[in-house]
């Protein structure tokens, strides 16, 4: 029982009870929010969890080519050979809003179309391994660019989702509860007052009856 | 236009320049976190960061987790997968929905 610090008015009784149907009704829409915000996102993980594990299985792949590339030439010469890309990419930025969170859309875009550009060296001073390293990354990386979109939306996500879980039990437990307590005090404070006037009334009225007419 | 980035050791990351991704050789902890902020600033959509290099600045990777860019994605480096990446993606179920509910699924595959 926690009542608000209020004068038990009818003014306050009537702000109160308005204020009480937006409560919740804003309760109910919250609720309604957290709900479909949570399916969304179960879809999201789901498709994050799916696709962190086959990128992370591709990189590992072309880790290990890096590393027996690493091992049979020398370090000066894989780094010249990885030194001047031929490709680049660029990223567009996209906004998309499911359920009042703005989540990014990333779009890849590559310099050269040629899907041999990934090669940015001549094949006569390097590994085969090296060839196997780069064709592994090059073969994942679209994979990775919506990773980073969809591990970036369940982020957000969930944030969202933690806050409109609190904000829908702050109503639920706490204001709710509070409001209700607060009207119901008001109500009988009123009806209170309301008897009290009534018995002073009548006892007034006694007494005058009594004074003017000696009326018993 | 945005670009992307990748931070770690020159053996894991020189690969991704391949591929057209500015690569970035750091293993400090404080020139990481000058790059982070300096590539968030700038034109840098996405960061891939190898999971050794991310648990040194894990404090500035979880200040850029609310906002919408840049995105840091971590993955694994020349040493092998510390599961790092993947207990991230289990931290957020676990915020949204108050408990790890994905845990058994993992288990059983």
């Amino acid at each position: 029982m926690a009542r608000l610090n209020v004068n038990p008015t009818r003014m306050e009784l009537s702000n109160l009870k308005k204020k009480l149907a937006s409560a919740r009704r804003g309760h109910r829409l919250l609720k309604d929010k957290r709900d479909e915000l949570m399916r969304q996102f179960m879809i999201l993980i789901k498709e994050n969890r799916s696709l962190r594990a086959e990128v992370e299985r591709g990189i590992t792949e072309a880790n290990r080519y890096m590393s027996v590339a690493g091992s049979v030439m020398q370090r000066e010469v894989l780094d010249t050979a990885l030194l001047m890309p031929k490709q680049e990419v660029e990223i567009a930025v996209g906004e998309k809003n499911t359920m009042s969170v703005n989540v990014p859309q990333f779009t890849s875009k590559f310099k050269t179309s040629d899907t041999n550009d990934i090669y940015s060296y001549g094949m006569v001073f390097t590994s085969i391994d090296l060839d196997g390293a780069v064709s592994a990354l090059s073969e994942i990386f679209p994979k990775m660019i919506k990773l980073a979109e969809i591990e970036k939306s369940c982020q957000l996500m969930s944030d969202e989702i933690e806050r409109t879980r609190r904000r829908v039990n702050a109503l639920e437990h706490i204001m709710i509860p509070d409001y209700e307590d607060t009207i119901k005090y008001i109500t009988m404070k009123l009806s209170e007052n309301e008897r009290s006037t009534t018995t002073s009334l009548l006892k007034v009225k006694d007494m005058v009856l009594k004074q003017s007419h000696n009326y018993q | 236009m945005f670009k992307a980035a990748v931070i770690g050791d020159s053996a894991s990351v020189s690969g991704f320049a391949s591929v057209g991704l500015s690569v970035f050789c750091e293993t400090d902890a404080e020139r990481i976190k000058k790059l982070i902020s300096r590539l968030a600033a700038g034109d840098f959509a996405i960061i891939y960061i190898t999971e050794p290099a991310a648990a040194l600045v894990q404090d500035t990777i979880d200040s850029y987790r609310d906002k919408m860019l840049p995105s840091i994605v971590l993955i694994p480096a020349i040493e092998g997968n510390t599961g790092d990446g993947m207990r991230a993606v289990h931290m957020a179920v676990e915020k949204a929905v108050g408990s790890d509910i994905l845990g058994k699924e993992v288990d059983n595959s």
